[in-house]
This record gives C-alpha cells, sequence and structure tokens, in this order.
C-alpha cells in the first residue's frame, strides 16, 4: 500500500457525502466507511468530514480516537497479526512475534517505512484449537513455528516484489 | 406563598427562596454556602465532571452534583457531612495521583484551584501511588502554554472553546486514563484553528493552560477595549505603575467577560511602549527637534491663523478619541475655524451607511443590539468577516448557529461563517445590488412580501418593484455569478423565517456603489417586514472601537452633532446661539476630497488627530502627494506614525488607557472609561490639546473634564440627550436614542414608525465596480482585516505575540491560480495595479476563488492601499477599497 493519495480521499469522500446523511450521527459510520476504504484515517479526510457534517475537527479528532479501532497512520501492504491470547502465548507465540518483529524490522503496532508491513498483535483469535495462530493479510496460518514463519513471510515478500514489478511495466 | 417562579428551600438548615432555575450550587452561593468546586463555571452549562460539588439531598438517593441538580420546592439540601467530606476528600487525593508534584516551581502558585482545594481538604501528602500523564509540552501558541500534564480533567477549556468562543479547536480525545485535551491531530495548538482569544486559559483551574510571562497585577481598573466596534468592556491589570495584562470584565454588558486575542493578549504593549510619544517634536530642517509645550502651541496657533474663515483649513477627528474629543475637534473646526471641512475615518468605512440607512430609515446605525443576534431564526451575513473583525459578535453568531438559527452567507471568500453556512453564496464582488434586486423579485413573484408591513410602513414601493422586475434568476446569476438555485433558497428562507437579521460591514459599504448597496439591504428587510421586531434588522458592524461616537457627534462635513445638517439654517442657529459665533452653512470636504484638494494647492493646513492616511486611505501615493503639497500639517498621535513623520509638528496625545470620556460601540451603547495610568512623558489627552489650542486662537475653551464636555455635547444632540457621564458612573446602561435623563436607552429602532417617518424604499440599478479586471489586469484584488492586527497595526504591531502570529503582509491566491503561477506557499509575489506596487508572500488557499486576491491593509511594509483604487461613491464619497484590478507575478529569484 502507498501513503493514501489526495485523490484517493477525495473519492472516498464523496462516497461518504452520497451515502451518509450530513448529521452529527453520521460520524462514526463516516470514519468507519473511510477506514474500510482507505485502511486508515488521514488527517485530510477526516478534516473532509468534518466539514460535510458540520463537525469541528476538534471533535472528530476526540470521537477517533476515542475507539481502538480507529487507526491515524497508514498500514502496510501486508498485515501480519499474531495472536497473543493465552492458548497461543502457552504454544509460544511470544517467541514467534519477537522473531517477526526482528525480521521485519519494526515493532508490533507499526508501519515499516516503505509501507510494505505491519505487524499487529490481538488477544485471542478464536482459533485457538491451531494455536499458534498467525494472520497473514486475513488468511489464518495455524501451528506456528518461528521457522515456518520465516518461510511463509520469504513467501510473501517474494510475491510483493514481484507484483510491484508488474505494475511497473 | 413563593413568589411564581421562586421555590424555596433548605441548605444546610437555612432557608432560602430562589429562582425555580437556579442550580442547588447557585441557591447555596446565594445563601453564602460554599461548596467546593473544580468545574462549574457560571457562563458553562453543567458538566458534572469533577464530583467535588456533592451534597445530601434527602429523598434523593446517591450524592448528586450540586451543579448539575435543579433546586425544587422543599428540597432539603446538606453540603457539609463527614460522609461528603470523605467522598470529596477521596476524590482530591484521586485528581492529585496524577499531578506532577511541582507547585512551588509552577507559574500557577498560590492562583492554582487545585492547590487551594487540596488545602482545603487538608491534604498535605500523597496516599495513592504516583502516576504520571505523558504529554509534551506545548509551547506553540504565542501567548500561553499548555502542559497537559497538569490537567485536572474539568473540560471548562474544551466547553469554553465551544460554548463561549465557538471554534471548537479543543475536545476530550483519547479514553479513561489516556484522555487527554486536544486539538485536531493531536498536533501543536498553534497548527489548530484555535484563535488564541483565552477564553479557556482564563478558566483553567491549574497551570495546564497558563499565560506566557503571567504577572499578576496589583489592582485592576475597568474600560473599553480599543480596537473594534463591538466595545468589551476590559480589566487592565496595573503593577508597579505598568500594565502588565488584561482580563475580560464580567460586568459589562455586551462582553460579560469575554475577549478576542487582540483586546485580551494585544491591547496592552502598545501603552508602555518605549516608541511612544513623549514631547511635542518640531520639525526643522526637515529633522524633528523637541519643542516644549506653550512653544508647539503657540507655533502652531501662528500658522492657522491665517487659515480663519477661508475654508483653505482641513480637519481630520479621530474613530479611535473620545466621543467628547470628537465634539471638541468638530466644534474646533466650526467655531474657531470656522469651516465645516472636518471628517475622519468612518467616510473609509460607514459612510455609505450612515448616508443610506439614513435616508432609508431616517438613522445610520444598527437597528437592533449585538445580543438580538443570538435569537434569530435567519441571519443573512454579507461583506461581514464577522469572526475575524468582531470577534464578540462572531461568538454571538456562533451561539445562534448552536441554537439551531440558519445561516446565510453572501461572500465572495470562504469566512469561517461561510464555511459553516447553511448556504453560502460566492457572488463576483461588487454584485450586491443585483443579487440583493434578484432576491426581492423572487420573494415578490412568489409572493412571499409582508404586503401589511410594506402599505402601513413604508413608501416608494411600486419604483422598487418595477426596477427589480428585471433582476430574474438568470440574468443575476449571470451577473454575480451566484447559481439560481441558490438565489430561490436564500429568499425564501429569508423572508419566511420568523426573525431574521441582516448584518453586513465593510463589503457593503466599500465600493463605489455602496449607498446603493446599503440601501438595496434596507429594501430587502422592509419588503419582508424583518425590521423594527427584536432579532431582526439591519445591522451594520461599526470598524473601530468609537466610529459610531465620531459621527454622532459631528466629525462629519455636512452635519453638526446628531446628523443636524449644517446646511439646515434653524438647526444652524442653536449652533451659533450654544457657541456664540456664526459658522458656515455650506458642507466642507470629506476625507478623500480634502487630500485631493490638498494635492491641487486649495487646501493649505490640516491638522490630523488620531489617524494615519498614509495608510489607511486608498491610493497612497496621491495621499503622499497631498500631504507633501500642504503648507501646514499637525499630526496629534500616541505613535511617529507614517503621517506623522511628514508632518511639521507632531503633538503627543494620551491613548484610551491614560484618560476618561466615553466610546459608542457599534449598537450605539455609550460607555465610559476609566483612566488607569498617566500618559507618558508630556503626552496630554486629546481633549485638552484642543482646549489649549483654541484659547491661543482666541477662542477660549475651557472644561475642568470630559464630563462637563459631554454636558454641553448632550445638549446640542438629540439622540444624547439623556446621557450623561454622571447617569453611566450610575450604572446606567444606555444606547441611544435616549432623549431625557429619565429614559433607558433603545436597543431596537424602528419599532412603530421610521425615525424618518414611513420607510422609503429605493429603487437602484445594479452599476458594478469602477474598475474591473482585463487583459493587463486581470486579478479582482480584495483589501481587508484579519484577526491578529488592527487597522494600519500601529497599536497591534507593538504586540510581539500578535506579530508571532501574523509577522507581515501576505496575499491569499487560489491554488489553481498558484499552480498556474508555479507558485508556493511564502513565494513572494509582486502585486500591481494602474496606481502602485506591493511586494507581499503568497498565502495559497481556497479561502478566495479563482481570479481573486486578498490582501490584509495592516502592514506598511506591504501596504494594500497602494494598489487600491480611489473611485468614490458619488452620495457617501467612501472609496472602493473592496475591488480594484491588479496584476501578480512571482517575484523572480526572491523567496
Ligand atoms: S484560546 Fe480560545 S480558541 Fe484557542 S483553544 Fe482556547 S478557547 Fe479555544
Ligand atoms: S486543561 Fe485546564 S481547563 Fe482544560 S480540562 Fe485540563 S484542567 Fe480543565
Ligand atoms: S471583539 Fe473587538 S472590542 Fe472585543 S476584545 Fe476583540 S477587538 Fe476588543
Ligand atoms: S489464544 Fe490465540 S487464537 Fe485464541
Ligand atoms: S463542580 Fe459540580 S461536578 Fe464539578
Amino acid at each position: 500500500m502507498k501513503e493514501t493519495s489526495p485523490s484517493e480521499i477525495k473519492s472516498v469522500l464523496k462516497r461518504v457525502e452520497s451515502s451518509l446523511p450530513a448529521k452529527r450521527a453520521s460520524l462514526v459510520p463516516a470514519l468507519q466507511m473511510v477506514q474500510e476504504k482507505l485502511g486508515w484515517l488521514p488527517k485530510l479526510a477526516m478534516l473532509g468530514i468534518g466539514k460535510y457534517l458540520k463537525v469541528p475537527e476538534s471533535e472528530v479528532w476526540g470521537t477517533a480516537s476515542f475507539y481502538a479501532q480507529f487507526r491515524f497512520k497508514p498500514v502496510g501492504e501486508n498485515i501480519l497479526t499474531v495472536c497473543r491470547g493465552t492458548a497461543c502465548h502457552i504454544c509460544g507465540s511470544a517467541a514467534i512475534l519477537r522473531d517477526l518483529e526482528r525480521e521485519v524490522g519494526v515493532k508490533a503496532g507499526e508501519t515499516t517505512p516503505d509501507l510494505k508491513f505491519t505487524i499487529q498483535q490481538v488477544a485471542c483469535f478464536g482459533s485457538c484449537a491451531v494455536a499458534p495462530v498467525l494472520v497473514a493479510n486475513g488468511k489464518v496460518y495455524g501451528r506456528q513455528t518461528s521457522p515456518s514463519m520465516k518461510k511463509l513471510l520469504g513467501r510473501i515478500k517474494k510475491s510483493t516484489s514481484t507484483k510491484a514489478k508488474s505494475k511497473k511495466s | 406563598m413563593t413568589e411564581p417562579g421562586k421555590v424555596r428551600l433548605s441548605i444546610d438548615g437555612k432557608e432560602i427562596e430562589t429562582s425555580a432555575k437556579a442550580t442547588v450550587l447557585d441557591a447555596a452561593k446565594q445563601a453564602g454556602i460554599h461548596i467546593p468546586t473544580l468545574c462549574a463555571d457560571d457562563q458553562l452549562a453543567p458538566y458534572a465532571g469533577c464530583r467535588l460539588c456533592i451534597v445530601e439531598i434527602e429523598k434523593m438517593r446517591g450524592l448528586p452534583p450540586s451543579c448539575a441538580t435543579n433546586v425544587a420546592e422543599g428540597m432539603v439540601v446538606r453540603t457539609n457531612t463527614p460522609e461528603l467530606h470523605r467522598v470529596r476528600k477521596m476524590l482530591m487525593e484521586m485528581l492529585l495521583s496524577d499531578h506532577p508534584y511541582d507547585c512551588l516551581a509552577c507559574a500557577k502558585n498560590l492562583h492554582c484551584e487545585l492547590q487551594k482545594m487540596a488545602e482545603e481538604f487538608g491534604i498535605r501528602e500523597r496516599k495513592l501511588r504516583h502516576l504520571t500523564r505523558e504529554s509534551v509540552l506545548d509551547e506553540s501558541n504565542a501567548f500561553y502554554s499548555r502542559d497537559m500534564t497538569k490537567c485536572v480533567l474539568c473540560a471548562k477549556c474544551v466547553r469554553a472553546c465551544k460554548e463561549i468562543n465557538g471554534v471548537t479547536a479543543i475536545d476530550l480525545s483519547g479514553r479513561g486514563f489516556n484522555s487527554i485535551v486536544q486539538p485536531f491531530g493531536d498536533g501543536p495548538i498553534s497548527e489548530s484553528v484555535c484563535e488564541s482569544c483565552g477564553e479557556c486559559v482564563e478558566r483553567c483551574p491549574t497551570a495546564a493552560l497558563s499565560i506566557k510571562k503571567q504577572v499578576w497585577p496589583d489592582k485592576e481598573v475597568s474600560t473599553i477595549c480599543p480596537y473594534c466596534g463591538t466595545g468589551c468592556g476590559i480589566l487592565l491589570g496595573i503593577k508597579d505603575g505598568k500594565i502588565v495584562g488584561v482580563r475580560g470584565d464580567k460586568n459589562n454588558p455586551v462582553s460579560r467577560g469575554q475577549l478576542c486575542v487582540k483586546g485580551r493578549f494585544g491591547a496592552f504593549e502598545f501603552i508602555g511602549h518605549p516608541a511612544r510619544l513623549k514631547k511635542p517634536l518640531l520639525k526643522k530642517n526637515g529633522e524633528f527637534v523637541e519643542a516644549s509645550w506653550p512653544e508647539a502651541l503657540d507655533y502652531m496657533a501662528e500658522k492657522l491663523k491665517p487659515y480663519i474663515g477661508a475654508d483653505r483649513f482641513a480637519a481630520l477627528s479621530s474613530a479611535k478619541c473620545t466621543n467628547e474629543e470628537n465634539y471638541l475637534m468638530q466644534k474646533f473646526a466650526r467655531a474657531v475655524m470656522k469651516t465645516n471641512n472636518i471628517d475622519h475615518c468612518a467616510r473609509l468605512c460607514h459612510a455609505s451607511t450612515v448616508a443610506g440607512l439614513a435616508d432609508s430609515f431616517g438613522s445610520g446605525a444598527m437597528t437592533n443590539s449585538i445580543d438580538e443576534f443570538r435569537d434569530a431564526e435567519l441571519i443573512l451575513v454579507t461583506g461581514s468577516n464577522t469572526t475575524e473583525n468582531h470577534p464578540i459578535i462572531g461568538y454571538r453568531i456562533r451561539e445562534a448557529l448552536r441554537k439551531g438559527a440558519k445561516l446565510i452567507v453572501f461572500d465572495p471568500r470562504e469566512t469561517w461563517l461561510a464555511n459553516q453556512a447553511w448556504l453560502w453564496c460566492r457572488q463576483k464582488p461588487g454584485t450586491d445590488v443585483a443579487w440583493i434586486n434578484g432576491l426581492i423579485r423572487i420573494i415578490l413573484k412568489e409572493g412571499l412580501e409582508n404586503k401589511k408591513f410594506i402599505s402601513e410602513r413604508t413608501e416608494g414601493f411600486e419604483d422598487l418593484k418595477k426596477t427589480v422586475d428585471k433582476y430574474t434568476p438568470e440574468y443575476v446569476s449571470k451577473i454575480s455569478g451566484v447559481p439560481e438555485e441558490q438565489l430561490f433558497q436564500a429568499a425564501r428562507a429569508y423572508a419566511t423565517a420568523g426573525k431574521s437579521s441582516i448584518l453586513y460591514s465593510m463589503g457593503i459599504t466599500q465600493h463605489s456603489h455602496g449607498t446603493d448597496n446599503v440601501q438595496s439591504l434596507a429594501n430587502l428587510a422592509m419588503v419582508c417586514g424583518q425590521i423594527g421586531r427584536a432579532a431582526t434588522g439591519v445591522n451594520p458592524l461599526r470598524g473601530q472601537n468609537n466610529v459610531q461616537g465620531a459621527c454622532d457627534l459631528g466629525a462629519l462635513p455636512d452635519v453638526f452633532p446628531g446628523y443636524q445638517k449644517v446646511a439646515d439654517e434653524a438647526l444652524r442657529k442653536k449652533f451659533e446661539d450654544a457657541w456664540g459665533v456664526p459658522l458656515s452653512s455650506h458642507p466642507g470636504l470629506t476625507i478623500v476630497e480634502m487630500l485631493n484638494a490638498a494635492a491641487d494647492g486649495k487646501i493649505k493646513a490640516l491638522y490630523i488627530m488620531g489617524e494615519n492616511p498614509l495608510l489607511s486611505d486608498p491610493d497612497l501615493h496621491h495621499v503622499e502627494q497631498g500631504l507633501k503639497a500642504l503648507d501646514f500639517l499637525v499630526v496629534q498621535d500616541i505613535f511617529l506614525t507614517e503621517t506623522a513623520q511628514l508632518a511639521d509638528l507632531v503633538l503627543p496625545s494620551a491613548c484610551f488607557a491614560e484618560k476618561e470620556g466615553t466610546f459608542t460601540n457599534t449598537e450605539r451603547r455609550v460607555q465610559l472609561l476609566n483612566k488607569a495610568l498617566d500618559p507618558p512623558g508630556e503626552a496630554k489627552p486629546d481633549w485638552e490639546i484642543i482646549c489649549e489650542l483654541a484659547d491661543r486662537l482666541g477662542y477660549p475653551m475651557s472644561y475642568p473634564d470630559p464630563a462637563e464636555i459631554m454636558e454641553e455635547a448632550r445638549k446640542l444632540t438629540p439622540q444624547y440627550h439623556g446621557i450623561s457621564h454622571s447617569r453611566l458612573k450610575g450604572g446606567c446602561d444606555l444606547c441611544w436614542p435616549c432623549p431625557n435623563q429619565d429614559h433607558p436607552g433603545a436597543r431596537i429602532l424602528h419599532q412603530d414608525r421610521f425615525t424618518r417617518g414611513k420607510g422609503k424604499f429605493t429603487a437602484i440599478e445594479h452599476l458594478g465596480p469602477a474598475e474591473l479586471p482585463d487583459k493587463q489586469y486581470p486579478f479582482t484584488l480584495i483589501t481587508g482585516r484579519i484577526l491578529y492586527h488592527f487597522h494600519t497595526g500601529t497599536m497591534t504591531r507593538k504586540s510581539a505575540g500578535l506579530n508571532q502570529i501574523v509577522p507581515g503582509p501576505y496575499a491569499e491566491l487560489n491554488p489553481v491560480d498558484a499552480k498556474k503561477m508555479k507558485v508556493k506557499n511564502g513565494d513572494q509575489l509582486r502585486v500591481a495595479s494602474r496606481r502602485g506596487e506591493i511586494k507581499v508572500a503568497a498565502r495559497v488557499t481556497e479561502v478566495v476563488n479563482i481570479g481573486e486576491l486578498f490582501i490584509p491593509f495592516h502592514f506598511y511594509e506591504g501596504a494594500a492601499n497602494v494598489l487600491t483604487n480611489p473611485a468614490l461613491d458619488p452620495v457617501a464619497k467612501i472609496p472602493e477599497f473592496k475591488v480594484c484590478a491588479v496584476k501578480v507575478e512571482k517575484a523572480a529569484g526572491e523567496k
């Protein structure tokens, strides 16, 4: 994923305006809509929502920052989530997370500067039967170990760079 | 029996009768019973956040917060039980648990409410484990610091910003222990929409928000803000003979303690500024040398003597000076110099209002009062950037918006109000008559006019009807650029709302057809009967603190005090009798005419009090020529202004804080000044200087004080008959007209009849600006003012903080134009008109439309008025500051 461009923001704001009434009650749905589309909440998008709904920008921020679900930094093209729930913890998820952080070069909750990877952690993913669990771009990978995680990561890196190449050509 | 609307209750065994609307906290206060509070504020809605104000109420469960609990008949309240004390103490300990422990080094030490409260509960040490909030000190604002580690989350700041200022720059964000007060996006406050009004800082109980360089004063003197026409009450804080700060005066009926950034932070640095004039200055061989008062005044008298009665002398009075001083200045011109050549800067801002509304209604002032905006159902704002130029009136509009009022804005610029409006119509500059006629036509075609009002209270309707007929939506839309649909929306909403109020300012008046614009608005209001009732009317916002008063007291070339025509024999006789000399019957010259006459050698001597035409008037090169052609120029001011530097004699005067007198604000309210300090050096109040000069010219003027001057003035001025210093000192709150000493003054004009009898419709055709963009000069230049500076900057540019926020001249340029010209924010632009050229920094913003440019006129180093067009309105003689054609280029090789 790239840093969101102004035209992308404009188009998602257009969608907000065409599908939600200009009322204060639309604030959270509008924020959700933007995040769903862009993966995060760029400032320009929040300002645009405020302007459309006539909600002061500080209150857009106040509301957005109240909810844990909203992100204020762009996420990477690949989202890797390590489960840190009890079952996964017992099965060694701490080491997996540590090694993943070392491999990718950023901590959980952060995104690489090239916007290729975001690492996250969750409390329990609900797949305790196959603990420890790693979720990569929405797909669940069970019974992970550090070596299997590294293999997976290698595959993802490869496909990302080929995608980038094919895009260029 | 209790009176209606009142209830009886008992607090701590005391029987109390109070308003049914009061809270338990209010009732306790009234009875002198102390309840600890941290988040309650009399001007803010109850919040019930800190819960320190809890009480026990019989038959009520739990411990309700008294600040948010209404009184009820027969209520029994206890405020001081061991249980309450225990809970309050626990709450305090929690508040203190994450508070930094550095009271002795804190800016608010001994002025902190948290500290006071801790003392009250006898808390000397911390019991709970100390937690620290994480937050960076934010010093980015010019006037105050934000240290959120000291925040107790009382939300007073958040509520003040929303409920008082209305800009809502900050909010509580995050949640739980991580809750924190932040501007949008957690950036520095200086990058937010914060207007630096300080309403939050004023209320913060701790040092979470504190004024930089805070000095606590020994005493405070209540007076009136020297800037805009709103007329807010300020308390000048004094320590060791110096003004160290300003607070809002809660007893002032206009502002109720609220202030804007200029009033709170920018109104005092200039007073004690080292550059203040302290001695008369005489120009000898091109250099100023200090002179004594007798020397200076003898010289001046000798120089002026030859011009008595010859109409070759002219005087400029000042909207910055008091009513009493304006009265004396016009009396000096008329009775001593025997000329009506007296004018002041109202010519440049609202001459078209004075002329236009006087002709339509019989009185050239706001028809209603400021507070009424809060009750309007619809507010039509045009040509006024109210939240920047009359900020406290802006607060009132924001209040109305929160109450659900509809706002329609007609403005070429996307001002804050335009941005928030229900309907924003972006007309092309100078097309106002067209859109107003267009609205009137729609209203008539749809039968939305007030027929009863038109037939009973007005005259000239048929002519109007005929004239507006050609202003079809299509035609108007073509002229003004406003879409037809918007014209319909605006017309219907304005006509059908129960109470619609029109508010306008220089965007309407400063045109070569300014009087037409003003009278068109008057037509619109009368067609709909939206005048003569509360929260309706046609309301011009006057620019300077005392521009209303300067007009009222006759600092105008065609009228005596009270708008009594000099050409009217009976009225002239009245003044001749009072002043004991024959007076000239022909109206004098207006400002721009005076300067033209000076350039032509027809005016030889000019006496300027408190004005700076070399920055404020249109086409400055020409102004300079005029001033230089004079034989004798005297400037009486507080600083050596651009104009004063050209003078032959400069007289040092006292500023607003150093004298007594009255100012009349934009809603016709006459307010007293109080002297806080002595003038610096040998500077004197303007009225004293005029008196001493008149004495030397054989017309003794002697008044012991300004109160005595007002005694004379009010007897000659019908609107002021009942307004005396003694009444004002006694606490009377008076808006003119006030015909006698028992009269309470008037908030609403034209209630049962117009001042002139019937309201007069004026049929007006759209003519357009005198100068339109063309191939050579393709841009339209709009000039104006901004929140952070005032007029020619003589006072505001002495404030380090205001200069930090806006250091110098700039031009707003639309991004589309900027892209075409490859101009980036901050690049230097060369802007030229047919009259001159200036250099300013580019500010790329969508606030201005494509093909338009906005430049504030406060800055000498990039003086917008070098460019402006001195084309005059034929009636009011106001110049066209708002529209002229310019060309813009990037200044090569400069950054
Ligand atoms: S200074 Fe005024 S505008 Fe700024 S945050 Fe405080 S209350 Fe709001
Ligand atoms: S900054 Fe001050 S006023 Fe605002 S919530 Fe914190 S303590 Fe209260
Ligand atoms: S609104 Fe006007 S009068 Fe009031 S404080 Fe601001 S500048 Fe002064
Ligand atoms: S603990 Fe990891 S999936 Fe439940
Ligand atoms: S003062 Fe009542 S809850 Fe804070």
